[in-house]
């Protein structure tokens, strides 16, 4: 894990791009509705700091959900494929085929099915994440040394003794590796959820903002977004390094 | 495989050296019961096996150890698949291994903080762990350097001796073979059958650069190669 003494440069880079940001808007003149300062922003997110929140954490929710379905629908799916030849063959295209429809084109159907509030929108997150998770939880699932595997054998080990104590097991590093590339595409499935269609959220803030012309609040709400975004990767990293310490899985 | 008529011998080191396409891994599944033969048997104490032995202890050429195990997690495995419990008369008799082989101190220790050496000595307890009739070796110490390799020869000899185990070594180390075996049974390929099964009577520990040493050594060498070599 990085030390807080490595962030010092990355974090001067920001602040030096927002120093110039600044001065840039100040110097040329730009309006407002345009590119705001950053100052601005950071006066309206303050402003509106209750609003901002309320809206993050139905955001927050609609992605937790979503992504901790994907993570049980994932690995179920997984499982199945690896145990099963019959099912290998059958599901395994089906789910890569369905990878190639844009899943947030569904997203208006979603709305039809389930209406505008949060199950609409998790289970645009659910169809949006699940796909890294299976792949790489069949990846790690399967991915067990033949000799292992005939050790095992010559054991009389039962598929229930080498699913727990060895196939599960090794498949951590894998299924934690798709559950970081999973969490950030689920904060982006979140987001073109509620652009379609919300009650509340982010996304509905971002809309609402930009039809009158709030470019403050717009950038406010990316702002929070980002950050928010920011944290859930981090701690997603953080999980992976405690849960599974003896590999890294990219 | 063809015509494979051999016993071995309780108690006994032999080695089994062949050139490449010999059917050495045919024949360690055949050993375990992971394979039946298409003709003839494979007899252990006198009985014919049909079914995985699980009283074998087997080492492969890597260590293959589980990750995410501490090292006396990973030597007590074979007693967790075979008793369902490990109970602490288990903790000790795998101790008593680690320490046999130099590795008291690291039960705690994780596969990845060993080196290939130690990893290698690991897997060689875990083979050990469950009291197996005889070990199963498949060219154990090929991915280890020449020095490692010689120290690792004679960890096993006494190891060999202290354990009192029936050991099968399968290698392509003539003088590896030379230097550990009883017996060293030669193969040739294509199909795999018994060129001719050389008795190594001389006292251990043997001397590599000894004259009985070398002539065993090219006697061997020429053995094998009468048969097809390969690339």
């Amino acid at each position: 894990m990085k030390t807080l003494v490595e962030y010092q440069w990355p974090t001067l880079a920001v602040v030096v791009a927002l120093a110039i940001w600044e001065t840039v808007v100040v110097v040329f003149g730009i309006h407002e509705i345009i590119l705001p300062k950053p100052s601005t922003i950071l006066t309206v997110m303050i402003a509106e700091r209750a609003l901002l929140i309320r809206n993050m954490w139905v955001t927050l929710y609609e992605i937790l959900i979503g992504f901790g379905l994907s993570v049980v629908v994932g690995i179920g799916l997984a499982i199945a494929i690896v145990h099963s030849k019959i099912l290998e063959k059958t599901l395994y295209p089906l789910i890569v085929a369905f990878q190639n429809v844009p899943r947030v084109a569904i997203g208006p159907l979603l709305v039809i099915w389930l209406g505008s509030g949060i199950s609409s929108k998790s289970i645009l997150v659910l169809l949006v994440c699940f796909f890294p998770i299976v792949v790489n939880a069949a990846t790690g699932l399967a991915d067990v040394p033949q000799e292992m595997l005939d050790l095992l054998h010559a054991l009389r080990a039962s598929r229930r003794q080498i699913f727990w104590k060895v196939r599960l097991p090794n498949a951590f590093p894998y299924i934690l590796g798709g559950m970081k590339i999973s969490i950030t595409l689920a904060v982006i499935g979140a987001i073109i959820g509620e652009f379609i269609a919300a009650e509340k959220g982010l996304g509905l803030i971002i809309m609402v903002s930009t039809a009158s012309f709030n470019t403050p609040l717009v950038m406010g709400s990316i702002a929070v977004l980002v950050i928010m975004g920011g944290a859930l990767f981090a701690l997603m990293s953080f999980l992976a390094d405690v849960l599974a310490p003896w590999r890294k899985v990219s | 495989m063809n015509n494979l008529n051999f016993s071995v011998y309780n108690g006994e080191f032999l080695s089994l050296v062949g050139p490449s396409g010999c059917g050495k891994s045919t024949f360690i599944k055949l050993t375990c019961g992971l394979l039946r033969p298409t003709s003839g048997q494979i007899l252990l104490n006198g009985d014919p096996i049909t079914e995985p032995i699980k009283d074998v202890g087997i080492a492969f050429q890597a260590p293959i150890l589980l990750e995410w195990r501490s090292v006396i997690e990973n030597v007590l495995l074979p007693i967790e698949i075979i008793e369902g419990k490990v109970g602490r008369h288990h903790r000790e008799h795998a101790q008593k291994l680690l320490t046999l082989v130099g590795l008291s101190g690291f039960e705690d220790a994780y596969p990845r903080e060993l080196s290939g050496g130690m990893q290698q000595r690991v897997s060689i307890c875990r083979a050990l762990v469950h009291n197996p009739y005889f070990l199963l070796m498949d060219e154990p110490f090929g991915a280890l350097d020449s020095m490692t390799r010689d120290r690792m020869n004679k960890g096993l000899l006494r190891i060999w001796e202290e354990a009192k185990k029936t050991i099968i070594f399968i290698t392509h180390n003539i003088s590896e073979a030379v230097f550990l075996s009883d017996r060293v049974v030669v193969l040739t390929a294509r199909p795999g059958t018994v060129r001719e099964i050389v008795t190594i009577d001389s006292p251990r520990p043997r001397d590599p650069a000894g004259s009985d040493f070398r002539n065993i050594e090219s006697h061997i060498r020429d053995l094998i190669g009468e048969g097809t070599w390969e690339w």
